[in-house]
């Protein structure tokens, strides 16, 4: 397949794609608004059309042809195979272990793959009070694996989060617009993969703790033309309503 | 038996000050009109509970009727920030607010606890972070496997809110679509408020959805696009273009205040 110029894609385009080529055929995903949902919608739209949308609002087996702006948009409903309620989905079917992937992201990530998603600055006194737990904790600890999705900022890989919301213990990569994050030794996250154009520097850079770099990390590939076509024909006809 | 009121009496008749209420529905059947009427009979001293908070509790919050939030996640859905939450947490305005917060599963644990009149809901959770020095729940062993689990209390709020697609006149109550934790809330208040889209001479029986007996619902009343900006499952769509606007809306104290103002408060329909 033809692959495009460096310039031809944005980064958050390449966390999709980066994220939704490691997932397989049947997967079950149980998948956030935002790039988490793009990255399965386009896997489901690529190599793995039999993967399985699970959304957090009750929604399994859903087969959005656009993007949802929330977790609960009505097409979420109207293609999925199951709709169950809130206590089901996080009881029997997160907790009862029957998803593969978890995705998440988080304000802040430590070395260790713990998220924050509750306050940056103290509890009692917040300077950012963020949106909180929501299905995280769980996720993290139901799913067989979890995927974090997060941009390569050192406000955001910080030495030592505000506040602990979830566990990082079943994190298996995180994919950011720099490259892939795997765990290692003692489960410190490690740069296994850069994505084109990027070198291991600029990643630590952008990283707040001294971060361990593979010997010799892989070279991710840009986008090729059949994900980028995909991935831009997911976005909703008027253009702006695309989750952030 | 349900009576049938309109959504003012429902409110009046039902809610008070210092009440813990809970409006539900996620993402889908939030029940708007019935939030909107509280805050133009001028509840105060409310305790908020709801898993995520969404529009509503935004502006609840913003217009000074709520002095605690129970609830799992608050954010406006792929938006970003709720402002009037994060200004009454950040900067205590309109006035402080206080914080119960859980996870969604932990919420969803408690809900179905208090449907159950059970005195606590478990969840294999809280775990290794920060959330259970900060929150009501509790360790508990299994007297059967020594596992260790968490115990979330239940909730019982003084009031459920919820919004359906229909009643009929004997208020029996049906809804469908995503049924977040409408049935649990409704099972779990001492006193319910139904919105409804409309109410019909017959309900046509749905496998799987959602039915309220009348004796399990205190007030029904008849809110049409009582969702909006929510949906309302084969009536309408989500507004997702309205939850983008809010988040300029609500950014500026003054120009919520004055958009209140007119289209709760003064009942200015939308523009279309």
């Amino acid at each position: 397949m033809t692959q495009v110029e460096a310039a031809a894609y944005t980064g958050d385009e390449m966390m999709a794609v980066a994220a939704a080529r490691r997932l397989r055929n049947g997967m079950v995903c149980f998948v956030g608004i935002g790039l988490p949902s793009q990255a399965a919608n386009l896997a489901r739209a690529t190599h793995a059309p039999n993967c399985v949308l699970v959304y957090e609002s009750g929604t399994i087996g859903a087969k959005p042809t656009h993007l949802p702006l929330s977790i609960g948009d009505g097409e979420l409903a109207e293609t999925a195979d199951a709709v169950v309620s809130v206590p089901e989905i996080f009881g029997y079917w997160l907790q009862g272990g029957w998803i593969d992937i978890g995705f998440l992201s988080a304000a802040q990530i430590d070395r260790h793959g713990n998220l924050n998603s509750t306050v940056i600055g103290s509890y009692e006194s917040p300077r950012v009070r963020l949106p909180g737990a929501g299905g995280a904790p769980e996720i993290a600890a139901g799913c067989r694996e979890t995927f974090v999705m997060l941009r390569h900022e050192s406000r955001a890989f910080v030495e030592k989060l505000d506040f602990l919301t979830t566990p990082g213990k079943g994190v298996t990569c995180v994919v950011t617009d720099l490259g892939v994050l795997e765990p290692a030794d003692r489960g410190e996250l490690m740069l296994t993969e850069l994505h084109p154009g990027v070198t291991a520097d600029e990643a630590r850079g952008a990283t707040g703790w001294d971060l361990r770099v593979s010997d010799d990390p892989r070279q991710g590939k840009p986008p090729n033309r059949d994900e980028l076509a995909a991935l831009r024909a997911l976005k909703p006809p008027n253009g702006d309503t695309v989750a952030r | 038996m349900a009576e049938i009121v309109s959504v003012a009496e429902a409110v009046e008749e039902l809610v008070r000050d210092g009440d813990a209420v809970a409006l539900e529905g996620f993402t889908h059947l939030i029940p708007y009109a019935a939030g909107h009427e509280l805050i133009r009979q001028g509840r105060r001293d409310l305790t908020l509970v709801r898993m995520t908070p969404d529009i509503v509790y935004d502006q609840l919050i913003g217009m000074g009727c709520a002095r605690k939030l129970v609830f799992s996640w608050g954010g406006n859905p792929g938006v970003g920030s709720l402002h009037r939450l994060r200004d009454a947490v950040e900067h205590g305005w309109p006035e402080p607010l206080k914080l119960e917060e859980h996870s969604h599963a932990g919420m969803a644990a408690a809900y179905a606890a208090g449907a159950a009149k059970l005195p606590f809901g478990v969840v294999r959770g809280y775990e290794g972070n920060d959330l259970a020095a900060r929150t009501r729940v509790a360790r508990i062993r299994c007297p059967f496997t020594g596992e260790q689990l968490a115990a979330v209390p239940a909730i019982r709020p003084e009031v459920g809110l919820v919004h359906a697609q229909q009643a009929d006149r004997e208020g029996n109550v049906l809804l469908w679509g995503i049924p977040g934790v409408q049935k649990e809330v409704v099972l779990a208040s001492r006193r319910s408020i139904v919105t409804v889209e409309e109410v019909v001479s017959r309900l046509e029986p749905r496998p799987n959805a959602v039915f309220l007996p009348s004796w399990t619902v205190t007030a029904v009343a008849v809110a049409p696009r009582g969702a909006h900006p929510s949906y309302a499952h084969g009536y309408y769509g989500r507004d997702n273009g309205f939850y983008e606007r809010w988040d300029e809306i609500s950014r500026d104290r003054e120009r919520f205040r004055n958009w209140m103002a007119r289209h709760v408060l003064e009942r200015e329909p939308l523009p279309v």
